[in-house]
């Protein structure tokens, strides 16, 4: 422990003593301060309190000093141990609680105290220095207390549990504890409780009146679009996914693009297109006007076009879930059910599908959040169809700019998908559903029975072919002149965005490459984080036990369940002024996808994981191995398909989002997105449009070179299927 | 660190609790150096748990736990010199049998090409040699268990843990597997702990043998030790087969008891724990059979007969309830349905206490 502590000790004190503490106009990276260490701005913590009249930086180097007695001194290790925890805690704590009390103005707090002290100058928000210190305290602290036997006395898993505790609570509860508080903000100032409880309980969130012939309230419409999108979804999933594993189908490899392709879209576009094929002037409405007279009529515009949309959108997502889910179910099983006199029905009926039952819940949960919480769609198709996330939008952004009603709003949308929660976790139960044992299975998978392959081919082929109606359209429109009016082709829309220049060098002078850029290398840092503190909290989950794991698996679905909208501006809210001040940066946008894209990874790990028998970790733990060293050469190797769904995932939502970054661009750092709604809000359709093929294109190839690098679990004999006959 | 205690395994008033569930009621037990220590119960009774804690899979709640003669209680997983084979093999599926093998070798930052020698040797000594290269897939059930012992025989720990290892075999193999174990464990002199629920199994492999129930001691000893001085009609009961016979013990010293069965004076060669109502433990093969002979004897009928080509096991049903009896065989064997005469062998009988009557 000794050896971990100190080393962690002597990184925290150079971040103290060698890098600005405050956030400098040269960013988070530059390392324009070494060689002008001295100056205003540049200081380092012990700088700036000797320095620059910063003096209530200087506690914290007692602190560090302190810890470092602690390390020299011939104490018991298990008081010592003790001793490192209480002082590094506090000295945390302290660090928190001068960073918030002192703003850029000054003290907010027992101003009288600080002045006497000469600081009245405040501080700006805290910079590399700053981050160096806390993070190695962090682990000074959890080193002393898996000492103390916490986590069956392993360093790394309560450092891993820490840390995620961390940037939850900075990154998910601080920004939404700002807009929490203002649902109860009542006009004028102060906070009251009558005001939160009129506008919840109001008819426009709970109303019923669909059922009567009227207009249900938004929650009530999510509600219901959100357990038709689920249920829709996790069955089409399914279908794909038993096509994809379990059948001889040729075209395997052309279903994956295709059902990966939705995923890879921002989602005004697929509105469009379906405006495009459906609308009053659409083209399949044409063909049906012109050949049986059916009446043009506006029905895309409504719970018809958004569910449409959200099918389109989700039904990969469950795929994804769903394809490792299904091949984990051990052949032996089905084996077992055959040689018991079951057909291949009753096999896949009694055996193969309750085993895939924690896949089914998750994908319908994913299913059923992402639709409650996506605003893309409705935002395009949702016509007087009112769901929360639009009216959550439109509160903010609409032209009486309302934050109590979108709070209030956001407690009925989070009320919601933390009930879906719940209602998953009662009815998996503590089942166990381990199916990839450490015992080698050699068997064979069953053939599916004719009528669940039929049934699979029957929904998702012709599903197959919608989709690549839907994008041929996208394509098609990058290529005219003017949509729906002007069809004459032309390149017109690709050489504005993408031009290059070649005259003096390579000059890029596209319209679209600035934020092109920005995107690949944001998503770029972005999914590896993603994955990275995805799978980590999901192995906490299914692999460790430590006391307040509910309340920890609580909080890293909190950020999936808050659309991004809100998320947006509370980040906003949050960071844009001391201690920790990122509004602008890349950081912050690095930040808004690792959190909002993380649950997809938890939820794709910890059913991965919970197929894996517990002892495989425990063989590795007693044969001298720490839990790093498992989790790498054991652990990883075994998550294969659910690494790449969340890498995939997280790089390709961090390119297609839009809801959350739309508050967070900036002049210097825009996304493609934002650019893009910024010309869908000019008229420039057909720019909008090839920008989007382009970055379709984009990450297609980004997720096939994935899938190559990293490639299947090899575990069983290669060719799994059964002969036929 | 005392250097004639290395592999030693020492606990100490440990209790493990499960929230309100006790797994281990203060577990106190020593566990010597080199010998091969079956922990045997039904399921239920906490062996897994302590051989879990030997590993530190769990931590104790309280109570000190010391390998090699050092206090490893605040010790993780990782740092103890101990290793195991599981149940459910547990071979990483995705790593060839050399590399499986091999595995504990490298992640302690050994050269690879050393590591994979140490692993060839052991896949030799449990007779895979040459078998590497392929995955554990590939394998029988049997030599995956083998692989599962190399693994762990290779890091030379000091302590080696086997958890039910044979479950998954079959009867055959069990018997080939055990012996291959408890040769490489004389052979290599480790410090085995073993856990299973099968009695056989433990009396073939042990030195010692630590009998739980309901999450403490029940009994420990030889093998020998506890078949032929059980302290308990569990013990009696669970190690070989037994016949409990209710008895009156009337009085009783240090060699002999003076006993009645069904309203007839024994004595017996062994002393009693004190009068009263007792059992009377008689093996199977210390009971005779032969025809009715109107003589003192006791008397019952045969309800099964089950021929073993050496022996033949009988169940008779009489007044002292229901018998089980091994025989040689004769030239006419009784068949179900005849009336038959009882007699006991007393030699190697014991008297037991039931506990629940003894103060």
């Amino acid at each position: 422990m000794k050896r971990t502590a100190s080393l962690w000790l002597l990184v925290g004190l150079a971040g103290y003593c060698l890098p600005p503490w405050y956030m400098t106009d040269s960013g988070f990276w530059s390392f324009s301060w070494v060689f002008d260490f001295t100056a205003d701005d540049n200081g380092s913590a012990l700088l700036m309190g000797t320095l620059h009249g910063k003096t209530w930086l200087l506690p914290i180097f007692l602190g560090f000093a302190a810890l470092a007695a602690i390390q020299v001194l011939p104490i018991h290790q298990v008081s010592a141990a003790r001793l490192l925890v209480a002082v590094a805690s506090l000295l945390l704590a302290y660090t928190a609680l001068q960073g918030l009390v002192i703003v850029r103005d000054g003290p907010r707090l027992l101003a009288g105290m600080f002045t006497n002290l000469g600081a009245g100058g405040g501080q700006a928000g805290l910079g590399a220095g700053a981050f160096v210190s806390c993070l190695s305290l962090l682990f000074v602290l959890t080193t002393g207390l898996s000492f103390l036997g916490k986590g069956r006395g392993d360093a790394f898993i309560i450092g891993t549990i820490g840390l995620i505790v961390a940037l939850v609570g900075i990154f998910v509860f601080f920004p939404v504890a700002h807009i929490l508080i203002r649902a109860f903000e009542i006009e004028g100032g102060g906070y009251a409780l009558s005001n939160f409880l009129l506008g919840f309980f109001s008819a426009d969130i709970w109303g019923l009146g669909c059922f009567v012939g009227g207009s249900c309230g938004a929650a009530i419409n999510s509600v219901i679009l959100g357990i038709m999108t689920g249920t829709g979804t996790t069955l089409l999933g399914l279908a794909f996914a038993l096509i994809f594993t379990r059948t001889r189908f040729r075209a395997k490899r052309l279903l994956r693009v295709l059902t990966v392709i939705p995923i890879i879209t921002p989602p005004f576009v697929i509105g469009l297109a379906l405006i495009l094929l459906f609308g009053r002037t659409g083209t399949i409405t044409n063909v049906f006007a012109d050949l049986f007279g059916v009446e043009r009529t506006r029905w895309i515009y409504g719970f018809g076009g958004v569910y449409l949309a959200q099918m389109l959108s989700f039904t990969p997502i469950a795929f994804l879930v769903l394809i490792g889910v299904v091949e984990g179910v051990s052949p032996s099983m089905e084996e077992a059910s055959q040689t018991l006199d079951a057909d291949c029905w009753q096999t896949f009926r009694y055996v193969s599908l309750p085993l895939m039952r924690p896949g089914l819940a998750n994908a319908f949960l994913l299913g059923f959040i992402e639709s409650i919480a996506d605003f893309g769609n409705p935002l395009v198709l949702g016509g007087n169809f009112n769901v929360l996330s639009t009216e959550i939008y439109f509160a903010i952004i609409g032209t009486v700019a309302d934050p109590a009603k979108a709070a209030i709003l956001s407690i009925a949308l989070l009320s919601l998908t933390l009930g879906a929660f719940f209602v998953q976790r009662k009815w998996l139960g503590k089942k166990s559903y381990a199916t990839v044992t450490g015992k080698a299975d050699s068997g064979q998978h069953a053939t599916l029975s004719p009528l669940v392959s039929t049934a699979c081919y029957a929904t998702a082929l012709p599903w197959a072919v919608f989709t690549v109606v839907v994008y041929s359209m996208i394509l098609f429109g990058s290529f005219v002149k003017l949509w729906g009016y002007n069809h004459s082709f032309t390149f017109d829309h690709y050489r504005r965005a993408f031009s290059i220049d070649f005259t003096n060098g390579i000059r890029w002078t596209g319209v679209a490459w600035d934020s092109y850029f920005t995107t690949l290398t944001i998503s770029t840092i972005a999914a590896p984080l993603t994955a990275l503190v995805g799978l980590a909290t999901a192995y906490l989950l299914v692999r460790q036990k430590f006391a307040g794991k509910d309340a920890f698996e609580f909080s890293t679905m909190l950020s999936f369940a808050i659309p991004g909208t809100v998320i947006g501006v509370s980040y906003i809210m949050a960071f844009n002024f001391p201690p920790i001040e990122l509004t602008g940066t890349s950081i912050i946008l690095i930040v808004v996808f690792v959190f909002r894209n993380m649950p997809v990874g938890v939820r794709g790990g910890v059913a991965a994981m919970s197929q894996l028998d517990k002892s495989l970790d425990e063989a590795s733990i007693t044969l001298g191995a720490n839990s790093f060293t498992t989790v790498r050469r054991v652990i990883a190797p075994l998550l294969g398909p659910a690494i790449l769904a969340a890498l995939t995932y997280s790089f390709v939502r961090a390119i297609t989002s839009v809801s959350a970054v739309i508050f967070l661009v900036s002049a210097k750092h825009n996304m493609a997105t934002s650019f893009i709604v910024g010309r869908v809000e000019n008229g420039e359709f057909g720019l909008a449009i090839a920008y989007s093929a382009v970055l379709i294109v984009t990450m297609l190839t980004a997720i096939l070179l994935l899938q190559a690098a990293i490639g299947t679990r090899k575990l069983r004999r290669a060719n799994r299927l059964q002969p036929v006959g | 660190m005392k250097n004639n205690d290395k592999g030693s395994v020492h606990f100490e008033g440990v209790v493990k609790k499960y929230g309100e569930v006790t797994a281990l009621k203060k577990l106190d037990l020593t566990i010597e150096p080199g010998k091969l220590v079956t922990l045997l119960g039904p399921s239920g009774c906490g062996k897994t748990t302590t051989l879990r804690l030997i590993a530190r899979l769990e931590s104790a709640t309280s109570g000190r736990i010391f390998i090699g003669g050092r206090d490893v209680t605040h010790l993780s997983a990782t740092y103890r010199a101990v290793s195991m084979v599981f149940q459910s093999y547990a071979l990483f599926p995705h790593m060839s049998v050399l590399e499986n093998v091999a595995y504990g070798l490298t992640v302690k930052s050994l050269p690879k090409k050393i590591a994979h020698e140490k692993a060839e040797h052991g896949l030799e000594l449990v007779g895979l040699g040459g078998f590497g290269a392929r995955l554990p897939s590939e394998l029988s059930g049997g030599q995956q268990q083998r692989v599962a012992v190399a693994r762990a025989i290779v890091l030379e720990p000091e302590v080696l843990l086997l958890d039910e290892p044979l479950s998954n075999l079959d009867a055959k193999l069990r018997r080939l597997v055990r012996e291959e174990i408890r040769q490489i464990q004389q052979e290599l002199g480790l410090t085995a702990v073993y856990v299973t629920h099968d009695q056989e199994e433990a009396m073939a492999v042990s030195d010692h043998i630590i009998v739980m129930q309901n999450a403490e001691i029940a009994q420990q000893g030889t093998p020998r030790d506890l078949y032929e001085m059980p302290n308990s009609c569990f013990i009696a009961d669970f190690i070989g087969d037994a016949n409990l016979i209710d008895c009156e013990v009337r009085s009783a010293n240090d060699e002999q008891s003076n006993i009645v069965v069904s309203s007839r004076p024994l004595s017996v060669a062994c002393k009693a724990k004190n009068t009263g109502p007792s059992k009377l433990v008689v093996r199977p093969h210390d009971i005779s059979l032969s025809p009715p002979n109107g003589a003192q004897d006791f008397t019952g009928s045969v309800s099964y007969a089950a021929y073993l080509g050496n022996k033949i096991q009988y169940t008779v049903a009489g007044e002292l309830g229901e018998l089980f009896v091994v025989c040689d065989v004769t030239k006419d064997p009784f068949a179900p349905g005849d009336d038959v005469s009882i007699r006991f062998d007393l030699s190697a009988a014991r008297i037991v206490t039931e506990e629940t009557g003894s103060p």
